[in-house]
């Protein structure tokens, strides 16, 4: 018997029992159903979080107040204050891969214009920090390093600050008050969108940090300093320079730990992705159980057809059918039910993610591998599961088949 | 092709049901030659349903040998078996047994399906023709359960016919038929042995013993008597008796 006239056996039986094939049938289908959709969130997770964080600057490096051990008791991380400008200052002179340092001296504040009022992040910031987060402006330019030398009342607005305060008109060379004092407004920030905390990136106003430390904060506290390496390749190098300028700089010596954290965004990147592959592949294995569960009622169904047509394999072992001939004829029913149920459930489960990311606005995403996956291995569920009563057939004695009723 | 179509030698069938042995067979010797006509007779439990089942390769025998077309058969395996009922044999069943829900064609289609010799055929081809040897050349589509008692069996015979095989073996061919379509079934019995179809029934029934060239008799698993049918009634004349007498 060639694969076609096996196949072609094989769709007849499933269409004899048309209602029956199609509710085992459906377990496939939710399953191989469940498991492309947890995929397809799983993957859209995945490259939304990748966007985020490349939305967060080029080649960033990030450097916080790390965990500090006070007479064997550690705090947590940014539980003091160790970073200062001359961190800063040291960095951008001393640093070889470094090409960009800025502090983030960071306040909260309520902004009064003309238009209205608000209530946003002040980030104190360096020139630098337009290159390093890689954000350009909309209408009017950054502060320039004149106006951080010269700590002028200066600022740029986030989108949705200009938003609020400037409705409709050009916030660009007018003036806004920051906490009594009066700042010129000489841009407006590109709209980078939502963080990857969900927080909105354009609600802030950047001024220059000199004019932060000296004006709107007392004391020059300094909870972040973001640095660029030269190129992706140096940042390993950067990060290990950063860390031993610091730890220079704070006198930290031999075994101590470091009072500052060095990361970067592959860091943050690979952590993120991480959490998000752990999520899929947990989510994709609940999913699969389905699967298994629909292999199950394939096996379930077999069984009863092979008990069910104890005659025609009687007959067909009469004929001179081998037990091999009827075990492949079992098989290929129960694959082929597999296949095609993995099939419907594909374009199931394709249907249910573009509802899906309809809905929520995620990106989900359906890789070809994904779909070869999926089908293959609802084929290999119908092997599986089908053998066993496909064995039971292939046993059969001929003389006794022939006589069941 | 061998002259002698079955030939036992001594086989005996023990089935051993917990401490009893059932002696089903005990040192039967048989020779079929070709071109007869055997009808082998018994009650139930004489043996002559595990005689068809050995002569039909479904079961080997506990000892002796049994040649079938020139081919020692006792001591092959599954496998062997299986390629020697799908190339010398043709099985007609009390039962039927036809495929549901298929039709006739495809029916027949089924044992050329198995076949393993490799053998190029238009197999719809022979199928078809089969069923007209049968007289069945205008119900090619139809399935079993459109078709009566009679047609079903000849569907059976067209099957068991279509490989040519070297014996067609008939277990209560007509268990299951009216008087009238029994003597229809041997008819095309004969007139197919009459072509040279080489036949063995099994049957408890005289009457459509009486139809054969030869009967044996069996009891209690063994050979009582074999002998040449004196009076061998003619069942194509017998149909045309009854067509009168209903007139």
């Amino acid at each position: 018997m060639n694969l076609a006239i096996l196949i072609r056996l094989a769709m007849q039986s499933i269409l004899k029992n048309r209602t029956r094939a199609m509710l085992t049938m459906l377990g496939i289908v939710i399953g191989v159903a469940a498991v492309i959709v947890m995929v397809a969130v799983g993957y859209g997770a995945r490259s939304r979080i990748r966007e985020q964080i490349n939305n967060l600057g080029t080649n960033m490096i990030v450097i916080t107040p790390g965990a500090s051990t006070t007479g064997g008791v550690s705090q947590g991380a940014q539980a003091f204050a160790t970073l200062t400008l001359e961190d800063a200052e040291k960095i951008r002179s001393q640093s070889q891969t470094v090409v960009a340092v800025s502090p983030v001296i960071v306040g909260r504040s309520q902004v009064i214009a003309p238009g209205g009022n608000w209530r946003t992040a002040i980030n104190g910031v360096d020139t630098d920090y337009q290159v390093i987060r890689d954000w350009q402006t909309d209408s009017g330019a950054f502060f320039g390093p004149e106006d951080v030398r010269a700590a002028r009342s200066v600022a740029v607005l986030g989108r949705t600050v200009a938003q609020r305060i400037f409705a409709g008109s050009d916030p660009v060379g007018q003036e806004i008050q920051i906490a009594a004092l009066r700042f010129k407004v000489t841009g407006v920030l590109a709209p980078k969108g939502q963080t990857a905390s969900g927080s909105d990136s354009d609600d802030v106003i950047l001024v220059p940090y000199t004019t932060a430390a000296t004006r709107l904060t007392g004391r020059p506290r300094i909870p972040q300093i973001l640095a660029s390496a030269a190129s992706a390749g140096d940042i390993p190098a950067a990060q290990q320079e950063i860390s031993t300028l610091l730890r220079e700089s704070h006198h930290i010596s031999g075994d101590d730990d470091d009072d500052f954290t060095v990361r970067n965004q592959t860091d943050l990147a690979t952590a993120a992705e991480s959490s998000t592959r752990v999520m899929t592949l947990l989510m994709a294995a609940i999913a699969s159980i389905s699967l298994l569960v629909g292999g199950i009622g394939i096996m379930n169904i077999m069984l009863v057809s092979v008990t069910e047509r104890t005659r025609e394999i009687g007959i067909r072992l009469a004929i001179g059918a081998r037990g091999s001939d009827v075990l492949i004829q079992f098989l290929v029913e129960s694959i082929v039910m597999g296949i095609l149920g993995g099939v419907v459930g594909l374009a199931f489960g394709f249907a249910s993610a573009k509802v899906l990311a309809h809905f929520t606005g995620w990106e989900t995403v359906i890789s070809p591998l994904v779909m070869i996956v999926a089908v293959g291995f609802s084929g290999a569920v119908g092997v599986f599961f089908g053998f066993y009563p496909a064995r039971k057939a292939a046993a059969l004695n001929p003389i006794e088949a022939l006589r069941y009723e | 092709m061998s002259e002698v179509v079955i030939q036992t030698d001594k086989i005996t069938k023990t089935y051993v049901t917990g401490t009893n042995e059932v002696h089903a067979l005990r040192d039967v010797d048989l020779k079929v030659t070709r071109g007869e006509l055997v009808a082998i007779m018994g009650t139930s439990g004489s043996g002559k349903s595990t005689l068809m089942n050995m002569l039909g390769c479904l079961d080997t025998p506990t000892s002796g040998s049994y040649t079938l077309d020139g081919v020692r058969v006792d001591g092959l395996g599954k496998n062997e078996l299986a390629a020697i009922r799908s190339q010398k044999l043709g099985f007609v069943f009390q039962g039927f047994n036809l495929l549901a829900r298929t039709s006739a064609v495809a029916n027949v289609e089924l044992p050329m399906l198995y076949d393993r010799s490799g053998r190029k055929r238009d197999i719809r081809a022979l199928a078809v023709s089969a069923l007209e040897r049968v007289g069945l050349g205008d119900r090619l589509d139809h399935e079993p359960s459109e078709l009566s008692g009679g047609q079903q069996q000849r569907v059976a015979i067209a099957r068991a016919l279509v490989t040519e095989p070297a014996l067609v073996l008939a277990d209560e061919p007509t268990g299951n038929l009216d008087s009238r379509t029994s003597v229809e079934v041997m008819a095309l019995f004969q007139q197919l042995n009459a072509q040279g179809t080489t036949i063995v029934v099994v049957t408890h029934e005289p009457d459509i013993a009486a139809y054969a060239t030869r009967i044996v008799r069996m009891r209690d698993g063994r050979i009582l008597s074999d002998e040449p049918v004196a009076d061998r009634h003619d069942a194509a004349r017998d149909l045309e008796e009854l067509d009168r007498s209903a007139a």
